[in-house]
């Protein structure tokens, strides 16, 4: 079956190149031997636009006009030779060795396709590469959320989209939106652009993404602002303005590894406050460690469970006990699933990951 | 099927323009550039014979002769020049290259840099697509860790790792043979022939304490077969311990961020998930860290050890349970 379509669209490809004039659509199923072969006209229609579609996803500029300016004609088809082939391109084999594994970044279908593609059409270049100077560091860009091909599509024939929209809560709403740019953080992906229900830009995050995205208008009808820096929209205001703090921890011995691998030596003077902080249990290591986000490093802390206290200071052990005293209390039912007060209890990882978007 | 018949349709306009320069090539070296065997290239070639320019006249056949071992094409002006990159192609060459100018200490930058350079120039207006399309990978590497290990896979070293196993709240020190560094989901890993596990494994470059290349050889043994990256890297075992949770709402990231085997909304905006773990003390330390955002549903010797832990954490606080 794929020999036989492939012929098909090499045939048309040949055909609209080898033509000056237009060809009609009925010009093009008589040169085309597998079209010429089709039962019926609707059956052409329906190999013809396909074929068109997959012939402009390879790059070929396939064109629509007429030759005559005084005369309603049919339209026609050909191919712009001049746009056809590839622009002189003079690769090195250290070039083409790179080439290689940037097109071997890609995990979903959708872009690792044609990145094989690509490279095929750069080797016909004619340089041998040798990739054996590359040493085994292979990044991989996977996508595993449903709507990232149709939002990557949107962004690139810039058509605005609306979709169901999760929020931190829980609470689903249609969002209507211009799509500027995608882009991953920490693994994760989002969409940046403009968002048209709240009047500015925002960014999604392609998880929470509930079913599918539709389309919602035409390709090219809105514009990308030149200056946007998708991934400011991501991560939100820096976090280094935030105040870098310590704190005091006491472990279990040869517990608590990788709080220890964090520990900062601890000065021959006692700390600020030192005297207010309460002892460890008999025989525990006390370590100090330098704290960014209070509420992240509660969560660390709370999963060494019996291991590791905090010393101090007083809000962040608080923060702790909070996140005990949830996790004690939903496992025996005074919680009940979902909601209840700790819905805003599991604050750090989650909100980290959250900022910026909205 | 369709992605078949496109993709090959591509080949063939590529190779046409190259075999043209190269009248007589040998047909295993042609199979060879293109990495093809030399049995799909006949059948390409054999496919282009019945091609042709309209009319389809003898004379019009694009003719190809590869029976005494070299490749002879005739006929084939129209097709004589290697076609353009398409927008995707061109996006997700420039964005792979743009990734891999990320890789910290990476010996080819200049490479990366000007092939950057020559493809946008040659991919024109697609280049502006692909500025839409922004990876950030795996931050907080240290250079030296990444710079190591690349060492060892370089030389064929082995490595000695101090390996921090947070889930088990525990350092390790292994030797490993080091067979490639891989980006997933925006963290670098390093698979490698472990020699402690007697296995292929894993390992998260930011929980390397420390790495040293040693004066032995590297080389993994013949068993070592890299796992294909992607989702089968995070492939959990059949003999795993299978846990069910209920996550509240503010904790559905879980079930986006592990792997899990099934998920079912709750009403309200809950999930239960179904996950498989080799390290059951795994799960209470997540529950903990959640502070109230989950519930092991079951089984329930983990959610007794959840219940007794947090307990017991507590009263090193001297804090009532509620």
């Amino acid at each position: 079956m794929s020999s036989l379509r492939t012929e098909r669209l090499l045939n048309l490809v040949i055909a609209l190149l080898a033509t000056r004039r237009w060809l009609t659509k009925e010009q093009i199923r008589h040169a085309v031997p597998q079209y010429a072969e089709c039962e019926s006209t609707e059956a052409f229609d329906r190999m013809f636009e396909r074929d068109k579609e997959d012939l402009r996803e390879l790059g070929v500029p396939l064109e629509t006009g007429t030759d005559s300016a005084w005369f309603d004609d049919e339209q026609g088809y050909r191919i712009d030779r001049n746009a056809y082939a590839l622009p002189e391109v003079e690769l090195t084999a250290e070039e083409l060795a790179v080439l290689g594994l940037a097109s071997r970044v890609w995990q979903q279908a959708s872009l690792a396709g044609p990145a094989a593609r690509a490279l095929v059409k750069l080797r016909a270049l004619g340089v041998e590469t040798d990739e054996d100077s590359l040493v085994g560091v292979e990044p991989r860009i996977r996508a595993a959320e449903p709507s990232f091909d149709p939002l990557y599509a949107a962004t690139r024939d810039r058509v605005p989209v609306s979709f169901r929209y999760r929020r931190p809560d829980g609470a689903t709403a249609e969002r209507h939106v211009q799509p500027w740019a995608v882009t991953s953080r920490s693994g994760w992906w989002y969409v940046v652009g403009f968002d048209r229900d709240r009047g500015e830009t925002r960014a999604f995050k392609l998880s929470r993404i509930e079913g599918g995205v539709k389309r919602i208008g035409k390709p090219g009808s809105y514009e990308v602002p030149d200056d946007i820096d998708a991934t400011q929209h991501v991560t939100g205001a820096p976090s280094s303005a935030r105040d870098v703090r310590e704190a005091w921890l006491g472990l279990r011995p040869g517990r608590g590894a990788a709080l220890r691998l964090r520990a900062v030596p601890e000065p021959a003077a006692a700390g600020p406050g030192d005297g207010d902080r309460p002892a460890p249990p008999e025989g525990w290591d006390v370590v100090r460690v330098t704290v960014q986000d209070p509420e992240s490093f509660a969560e660390e802390v709370a999963s060494n469970g019996a291991d590791v206290v905090v010393l101090g200071p007083p809000d962040v052990r608080e923060a702790v006990v909070r996140r005990l005293r949830g996790a004690l209390a939903r496992q025996q039912g005074h919680l009940d699933l979902p909601g209840g007060p700790t819905r805003a209890a599991p604050a750090g990882a989650r909100t980290r990951r959250r900022e910026g978007v909205r | 099927m369709s992605v078949g018949a496109t993709t090959r349709l591509s080949r063939l306009l590529a190779m046409v323009p190259w075999l043209l320069q190269r009248q007589g090539v040998p047909l295993e070296e042609a199979a060879t550039h293109f990495g093809l065997t030399a049995d799909q290239l006949g059948k390409d070639l054999e496919l282009r014979f019945v091609c042709g320019t309209p009319g389809h006249m003898p004379d019009d056949l694009i003719e190809a002769d590869w029976e005494s071992g070299r490749v002879y094409l005739d006929n084939a002006e129209a097709i004589s020049r290697p076609l353009r990159l398409g927008v995707d192609e061109a996006v997700a060459l420039l964005v792979g290259l743009r990734t891999l100018a990320q890789v910290p200490g990476l010996h080819d930058r200049d490479a990366v840099e000007s092939a950057l350079a020559k493809l946008s120039a040659a991919a024109g207006e697609a280049a502006g697509v692909a500025d839409s399309l922004t990876v950030d990978l795996a931050r907080g590497t240290q250079e030296v860790t990444l710079a190591t290990v690349r060492d060892g896979l370089r030389l064929h070293r082995r490595l000695h790792l101090t390996y921090l196993v947070p889930s088990r709240d525990e350092t390790t020190e292994r030797d490993v043979d080091p067979m490639r560094i891989v980006s997933v989901a925006g963290r670098w890993y390093l698979e490698a022939w472990c020699h402690r596990a007697e296995g292929v494994r894993l390992f998260r470059l930011d929980r390397v304490v420390s790495v040293a290349l040693l004066d032995v050889d590297g080389t993994p043994p013949p068993e070592a077969v890299s796992r294909d990256a992607g989702e089968s890297l995070f492939t959990p075992s059949p003999d795993d311990l299978v846990v069910t949770l209920d996550l509240a709402p503010g904790s559905r990231w879980v079930a986006e961020y592990y792997p899990v085997e099934d998920v079912e909304e709750q009403p309200g905006g809950g999930l239960r998930v179904r996950l498989r773990t080799a390290n059951p003390d795994w799960v209470p330390r997540l529950c903990l860290r959640l502070g109230g955002g989950a519930r092991i549903v079951t089984p329930d010797d983990v959610a007794d050890r959840l219940v007794a832990t947090a307990t017991a954490a507590l009263a090193l606080y001297d804090a009532a349970p509620a």
